[in-house]
């Protein structure tokens, strides 16, 4: 779809002459303006996820957006969608419930970095392992914006936070290795620099069934350019174009991030795996045979 | 509301020799729950262990997560998908539980919580049972909240009681505890599970308006509001940060008392016709024992032996814990003056204190309390039957 | 009646659970019984020692756990000599002949020994071991009809194995009924 038939398939915009923006209908303007800072990233990715799932034709009736806490965690309350703000870093399981209730739904996973590795690990890890088919979207901002510029679990070494002064010494983690060696069957990571790559990426995605992950990496000028005096949001996205290198199925071992270091982007990983419920419909068929009545679905959401 | 039956596929009809787990399984499949999800803890495995047999062969699914942070949530997740779903834990398990009792109190998702207690603190005595956490239950998630707390003394009840929780969370959109014990959970006894068109369900409170008027959180005249589930084309929000009736996060000072008032008031309003007590010989009764769950048995025997022996003891069990039978209690205090309350539980006094603050300055009240492990003797409870009747004597005197 | 305490006891693997859970069911469900049913949940209870205990009773059950069994059924030496001294005056033990020599129980008990094990390995499966002592027990004890024992027996066991395990009730019925009639040898 081209941006011109974009528009003219998106609902009627707020302005007299001003053309309507394409993806107007996929938020809630009645709670505009968003809480994201003057140059935060999150605003750009939730532009690409609205275009990529535009262009993915999907019934936006099944589409559901689970977030845990932190700034990325408002996303699913600016999204009109069926959304669902849940409590910090387990937007996972919630999400992994409801695809397996409703196996009818695309649920996608909005968060931070924080929220879904830190807190949320363990559930990241183990979705991951069970190939659940939801997808996990990831910003990356390098710490914990909404608490005021905390250590996370991506933090590179020798960056400040507020709570490490003088500097981090902690290993972080290297995201899409993490993914993959969970057991990820889509693993990708752009910027916020790459918005057709990134809405590209996300369409891939929501296509793929089973456990997609992406990071975006993203810039928190109010927190952590701030405190490192690394300049403002434009200037992250300066350092975002002019470090990013594109390798496509690079290893992911190779793709941890140092401060302010080259930052590998692409698409590393798109493999085919049975899902959780593939797999236990396998095998409660093969043990259960004729007895087998198939997954909740069937009694509850149609019944 | 329009009640309905349950679905006779998940209906075990008929007279069995269960154990309180096992009971508790067939009441959540009875009441309509296809999805569980649960991280194994003694003494509540065997809930899950049953569901996962059974409930692939009548259209569900049983989730082993990762912890109990992630099944507490994953229910929830299903319940907003359309299913009716539980967890079930014990001891650390519960603690663990705790945020997701709140987010499920704060934005109105019905689901059942079975806690099968065991001695505490920390791990404490994982085979061995307690009632120790019950005020855990009522207070246990930050914030001002209210919850229903329900406590089977059998097997029986495990199953009746379990069924009643499904349908207390869906008429009011709360979760609901069922506190069982680690004795009821493993002891064995007759069940009796109707036909299926002897059980009533309550359904859930689906919207029957169109999308364009819905407000998830826009209450009716009892203060609950209508359910929408994801994948309708409802376009709903759901926070557990404090929200106006749109489900949007609004988070000032009146929004707050308009929220948080509203979730108190729909149980606190209902309280008296939530409660359902058992009463035993309390007619005539000069101290009455206040017991729930196991330990109201052996108080009745203890009721018995103390008749026996001359003294006119009864016993009050409320099977609905929370919120507290407290209309009941203040108005058998103000009937009449009794030698006593005894409250006879398996903890060193957790709803003492609720019956103390509610009778206070009334009717003496004396702790019949217990670190667990076992429950009471019959002669322990009625050594403070006789107690509480001598002291009131020796007073009078 | 007022209430019969019984307890069954013996080492993981001889279905000593089971035997004690195939009586209660037939109390209950055919006999008309209450009855609860525990068993030790602690870890030592688990591999090696095991037991469940049983009320018994016309009435509703109030306190759940047993105190002096009148009825105790011992399938291994360590469950003899851990539970036997708490058995009450008068009471009846059943022990299994070839694993338990009584060497200490208190005196004015009964004492009934059946030898389980080699009549469940005449069926061929050593296994239906309990099965033997269920039909044992219902002889000896007289507490509830044969009829309602092999229902109970039919309830309990896995499908497709109720002919053999009816045929170890069987045995031990038989063995019990013999018993009977002549003066126990305790």
């Amino acid at each position: 779809m081209t941006e011109e038939q974009m528009i003219a398939a998106a609902p009627e915009g707020c302005g007299e002459c001003l053309p309507p923006n394409p993806v107007e209908g996929f938020l809630r303007s009645e709670r505009m303006p968003h809480i994201w800072c003057p140059g935060c990233g999150i605003g750009t990715t939730v532009n690409c996820f609205a275009r990529a799932l535009l262009q993915a034709k999907l019934d936006l009736n099944k589409v559901a957006v689970v977030s845990g806490i932190g700034c990325t965690g408002r996303v699913a309350g600016y999204v009109n969608l069926d959304s669902f703000h849940t409590t910090h870093g387990r937007a996972i399981p919630f999400a992994t419930g409801m695809k397996l209730a409703n196996p009818e739904l695309t649920v996608v996973v909005y968060s931070g970095d924080g929220d879904l590795i830190s807190i949320g690990g363990n559930h990241f890890i183990h979705a991951a392992r069970r190939n659940v088919d939801v997808k996990i979207i990831c910003i990356n901002n390098f710490t914990y914006g909404m608490t005021g510029g905390q250590l996370a679990p991506t933090t590179p070494v020798t960056a400040i936070s507020s709570t490490t002064p003088y500097g981090c010494y902690e290993q972080p983690f290297n995201l899409p290795n993490l993914a993959e060696s969970a057991g990820a069957v889509y693993v990708a990571r752009w910027t916020t620099y790459h918005v057709r790559q990134l809405t590209h990426s996300i369409g891939e995605a929501l296509r793929k069934k089973g456990f997609s992950f992406i990071e975006i990496v993203s810039q928190c000028p109010t927190l952590y350019e701030r405190r490192n005096k690394i300049g403002d949001g434009l200037d992250m996205m300066e350092y975002f174009k002019e470090s990013s290198v594109v390798k496509h199925g690079a290893p992911t071992r190779e793709v941890g991030i140092g401060f302010q270091g080259p930052i590998v982007v692409g698409k590393f990983v798109d493999i085919e795996r049975p899902t959780f419920l593939d797999l236990m419909d396998k095998q409660m068929t093969r043990t259960l045979d004729a007895h087998y009545t198939g997954s909740v679905v069937e009694q509850n959401v149609r019944g | 509301m329009k009640r309905t039956h349950a679905d006779p596929s998940g209906v075990l009809t008929g007279k069995h020799f269960l154990d309180g787990d096992q009971a508790c399984c067939e009441g959540a499949l009875a009441a309509g729950c296809r999805f569980a999800a649960g991280y194994p803890i003694t003494p509540s495995t065997e809930i899950v262990e049953r569901f996962a047999q059974r409930v692939p062969q009548i259209g569900g699914m049983f989730l082993q997560m990762e912890d109990e942070l992630a099944a507490s949530i994953a229910i929830q997740g299903a319940v907003w998908a359309g299913a009716k779903s539980f967890t079930v834990t014990s001891g650390p398990g519960f603690s663990l539980m705790m945020e997701h009792i709140g987010y499920a109190a704060m934005t109105e998702t019905p689901c059942v919580f079975v806690n099968v207690q065991r001695g505490g603190p920390s791990t404490g005595l994982p085979t061995l049972p307690a009632q120790a956490d019950m005020m855990q239950a009522r207070w246990g998630s930050h914030g001002d909240y209210e919850i229903i707390a329900l406590c089977p003394n059998s097997p029986q009840e495990c199953f009746d009681l379990t069924v009643h929780a499904f349908n207390l969370s869906e008429q009011f959109r709360v979760p609901v505890l069922v506190m069982m014990d680690e004795c009821v959970g493993h002891m064995t006894e007759k069940v009796v599970i109707p036909p299926a068109e002897q059980i009533e369900v309550y359904p859930r409170r689906y919207t029957t308006l169109p999308p364009a008027e819905y407000q998830a959180f826009k209450a009716e005249a009892d203060l609950v509001p209508q359910f929408a589930r994801a994948g309708e084309g409802y376009h709903f929000h759901v926070t557990g940060l404090t929200h106006d009736e749109h489900g949007y996060p609004a988070m000032n000072v009146e929004p707050q008392r308009r929220l948080v008032t509203r979730l108190m008031d729909k149980i606190r309003c209902s309280a008296d016709a939530l409660a359902r007590n058992e009463e035993y010989r309390l007619e005539d009764a000069d101290v009455v024992v206040i017991a729930y769950g196991i330990t109201a048995r052996v108080a009745m025997r203890a009721v018995q032996m103390a008749r026996e022996q001359g003294v006119r003891a009864g016993l009050l069990r409320p099977l609905v814990v929370w919120p507290f039978p407290q209309k009941r209690l203040r108005e058998l205090a103000a009937g009449k003056n009794f030698a006593g309350f005894v409250v006879a539980e398996l903890n060193c006094g957790q709803v003492f204190y609720e019956v103390e603050r509610l009778v206070a300055g009334h009717v003496p009240v004396l702790l019949e309390g217990h670190t667990g492990g076992t429950v009471h003797k019959p002669e322990q409870i009625l050594d403070t039957i006789l107690r509480c009747a001598n002291v009131a004597a020796e007073v009078s005197r | 009646m007022s209430a019969v305490e019984m307890q069954f006891g013996g080492f993981g693997g001889q279905g000593v659970i089971l035997a004690g859970m195939t009586i209660g069911r037939g109390l209950v469900l055919y006999e008309n019984y209450h009855v609860s049913l525990t068993q030790s949940f602690g870890p030592e209870a688990r591999g090696s020692a095991c037991s469940c205990q049983l009320i018994v009773s016309r009435e509703p059950v109030l306190y759940p756990y047993m105190t002096n069994p009148h009825i105790l059924v011992a399938l291994s030496q360590e469950a003899y000599r851990k539970f036997s001294p708490n058995l009450r005056p008068g009471g009846t033990l059943i022990i299994e002949e070839d694993l338990v020599r009584p060497d200490g129980h208190p005196e004015g008990v009964q004492v009934y020994k059946v030898p389980a094990m080699r009549l469940a390995e005449e069926l061929g499966r050593k296994m239906v071991l309990n099965m033997v002592l269920v039909g044992f027990f219902t002889a000896i004890t007289g507490l509830l009809q044969p009829e309602s024992a092999r229902r109970a027996v039919t309830d309990s066991v896995p499908p497709g194995t109720e002919a053999l395990n009816l045929a170890a009730f069987d045995k031990g019925y038989s063995c019990g009924l013999a018993q009977l009639r002549v003066p126990s040898p305790a």
